[in-house]
């Protein structure tokens, strides 16, 4: 293994650990008992077959949301409104629950593919605006979020519920529940989406890595120019990096709406399930690997993180803190780079 | 007609306060090149301190307390903002990302204080806020005097006067004239003898400065207490019209002042005739819809400054 991918390896790894110590010295300074703080989470996420249904069933649309902001990222694209394409991605996975009967086979998929379309339009306009006008996707993907946000409500509001907050339950045709797996853990949550999700890990894997498209879009994400004059689409490839990184937040969407609640309802704010695909994505190193363990540590955390008012008394916020500051160990990896160099030197 | 501005232009220079303090921060730290993402959670330090602060020392202070309110979250929140620079500026982290890690931290943190202090996940509300009040010989001026000069908040103007203030500062002052070089150029300021850390670091704390008087006010005056849903979007919309306003301080004035009025208008909306039987979707959504028009050029070329986001590493080219 060269130096270089062990260092790739060792920044999350150190950003992961110095996060949850930060966490624990939080604890400390405001007067908790960090051990019981973080026994309380490993409970929470892993200690029976309930919680660990739980956690699997919140990894589900965290490996999409991871998948979906890196794809975007492999291409040279920050993708911030992945939280605005699960959104859309939900409402029409519902819609279509709620709208048709048909068989299982036909109405499952069709569910999902409809939050995938809606999901890929969402990522469509702005991977439009940047290839046509230049114009920057971060800025553009935030504002699609609130639009996301306004539009679903008002979709909610009018047409799938008379004036009321939710939707009605989806068919059982289109749901992605299953009493088999709900039986294996206990009565938790937990769906058939987390197949989906792998499933979902390996095309991206094989899209980039093993397909002409996927060397095209990360040659794109490595050096447009070169690209350019190597004869690729240079707008093109940054609309389709796009459009698919949007169909993974759809599908994510999809994961909540067909699976976790079976509906959709009025939202005050944002799901945050989007925007944690961020750090999914970053402490996963953009790669399909990576993102399931990253998905993991986070779906953990937040599922372990509601066992700790309970039985610590710690505030849940604790581990939003703990995401927080291993974004930021991992955006400054060039600090835990300058160590570990620093390190090898002085070991020769 | 007359009674239909009155309801509305004070309601729309009342959302638009906090807007343009946030947006005006927004202008130093980006015409300094550092992405500044993190305004959302710069105005959720800002709210939180104000409204924590307003609380505690209410009872010592009496009608004083907003105003010092505003002075400690400011202090506050543009020491927060220090994690961005450090990160940004001398870790050379992506600055969307840092930004991002930001807003997470600022409404984890605040909220976990909260429950800590509080015991629950809002604070109580706000007892002392800010006084309404008629500007003296302005709100005489018939017609116009009860429409912009009468029974408005204090900092709604002062927002105002500084937008001019920091206009003066970037466009005719050497230290505007070092940020912006600083801002589209760094090798070249640093040939000139700017210290191009130094210049980004003022930037970016007073971004969060101006973020925290932002956010404070927007609490004290609209939301009256804190809680996680308190500065939802508000410092994105700063943002917004930070960009729609093209970088100006004055443009950006004028962005949020648009900005208010729309959100103004999806709330009192329901009073006026003509505008009953528009969904309020339509005007929830016009402002980010109007910022993607803008940058992409129906609405005049906007363009950021030339190193925007890109950590400035001496001596490379």
């Amino acid at each position: 293994m060269s130096e270089n991918r062990l260092t790739n390896i060792l920044v999350p790894v150190f950003a992961v650990i110095l996060g949850i110590i930060a966490g624990a010295i939080v604890m400390i300074i405001s007067g908790y008992d960090p051990i019981a703080g973080y026994s309380a989470l490993l409970y929470g996420a892993f200690g029976d077959r309930y919680y660990i249904g739980e956690t699997i069933r919140q990894v589900t649309p965290y490996i999409l949301a991871g998948l979906a902001v890196a794809f975007a990222f492999r291409t040279g694209l920050f993708n911030i409104g992945v939280e605005g394409q699960l959104i859309v991605g939900w409402l029409a996975a519902v819609w279509v629950g709620v709208a048709f009967e048909l068989p299982k086979v036909i109405h499952l998929p069709l569910a999902i593919i409809a939050a995938a379309v809606a999901g890929a339009l969402w990522g469509f306009i702005p991977g439009f605006l940047k290839a046509r006008f230049r114009v920057h996707e971060v800025i553009v993907t935030i504002m699609m979020n609130y639009i996301a946000l306004y539009v679903s409500n008002a979709v909610i509001r009018s047409v799938l519920s008379d004036q009321g907050f939710k939707s009605e339950k989806i068919h059982p045709s289109a749901s992605l529940r299953s009493e088999f797996l709900q039986s294996l853990t206990d009565y938790s949550t937990l769906h058939y989406g987390i197949i989906i999700s792998l499933i979902a890990a390996v095309v991206m894997w094989f899209l980039l890595e093993k397909t002409t498209t996927g060397y095209e879009l990360r040659a794109v994400g490595f050096n447009q120019h070169a690209s350019h004059y190597a004869g690729m689409n240079v707008n093109r490839n940054i609309i389709l990096a796009m459009v698919i990184s949007g169909a993974f937040a759809g599908i994510a969407g999809a994961m909540e709406g067909l699976g976790t609640f079976e509906n959709v309802s009025v939202k005050a704010g944002f799901t945050g399930v989007g925007f944690d695909g961020i750090a999914v994505a970053l402490l996963g190193g953009n790669n399909a690997f990576g993102i399931i363990l990253a998905a993991v540590l986070f779906g953990a955390l937040k599922v372990g993180a509601l066992e700790m008012p309970s039985a610590a008394d710690v505030p849940t916020e604790l581990v939003d803190i703990v995401i927080a500051l291993i974004i930021f160990f991992v955006a400054s990896s060039y600090l835990i780079r300058l160590v570990l160099t620093r390190f090898k030197k002085e070991g020769k | 007609m007359l009674n239909i501005l009155e309801i509305i232009i004070p309601s729309a220079i009342f959302f638009a306060a906090p807007l343009i303090f946030t947006a005006l921060g927004g202008v130093f730290s980006e015409r300094s090149g550092v992405v500044n993402i993190g305004l959302e959670g710069l105005m959720v330090i800002g709210a939180f301190t104000g409204v924590v602060f307003n609380l505690t020392f209410a009872d010592q202070f009496g009608q004083l307390t907003p105003w010092l309110a505003m002075l400690v979250a400011m202090v506050v929140a543009s020491i927060f903002s220090l994690m961005h620079a450090v990160a940004a500026i001398s870790l050379r982290a992506d600055q969307v990302v840092s930004g991002v890690a930001i807003n997470f931290l600022a409404l984890g943190l605040s909220l976990f204080l909260v429950k800590m202090w509080y015991g629950k996940g809002q604070t109580d509300q706000v007892q002392v806020g800010f006084d309404k009040i008629d500007i003296p010989i302005l709100s005489k001026i018939p017609v116009i005097g009860p429409i912009l000069f009468s029974n408005g908040y204090l900092p709604s103007y002062l927002a105002i006067v500084l937008a001019f203030v920091v206009w003066y500062v970037i466009y005719k002052t050497p230290f505007g004239l070092r940020l912006r070089a600083v801002g589209e150029h760094p090798m070249a300021a640093d040939t000139m003898g700017i210290n191009v850390a130094k210049m980004r670091y003022i930037a970016v704390m007073l971004s969060g400065a101006l973020a925290g008087i932002g956010g404070s006010i927007y609490a004290t005056i609209i939301s009256r207490d804190f809680s996680h849903a308190t500065i939802s979007g508000q410092g994105f919309m700063a943002l917004a019209a930070m960009i729609f306003g093209k970088w100006h301080p004055l443009g950006a004035m004028g962005a949020a002042l648009f900005f208010g009025f729309a959100q103004s208008l999806s709330i009192v909306g329901q009073a006026i005739p003509f505008l009953k039987n528009v969904p309020t979707v339509y005007l929830l959504i016009l402002p980010y819809a109007l910022t993607i028009l803008a940058l992409t050029g129906f609405i005049g070329r906007a363009d950021a400054p030339k190193a925007l986001g890109t950590p400035y590493v001496k001596g490379k080219r």
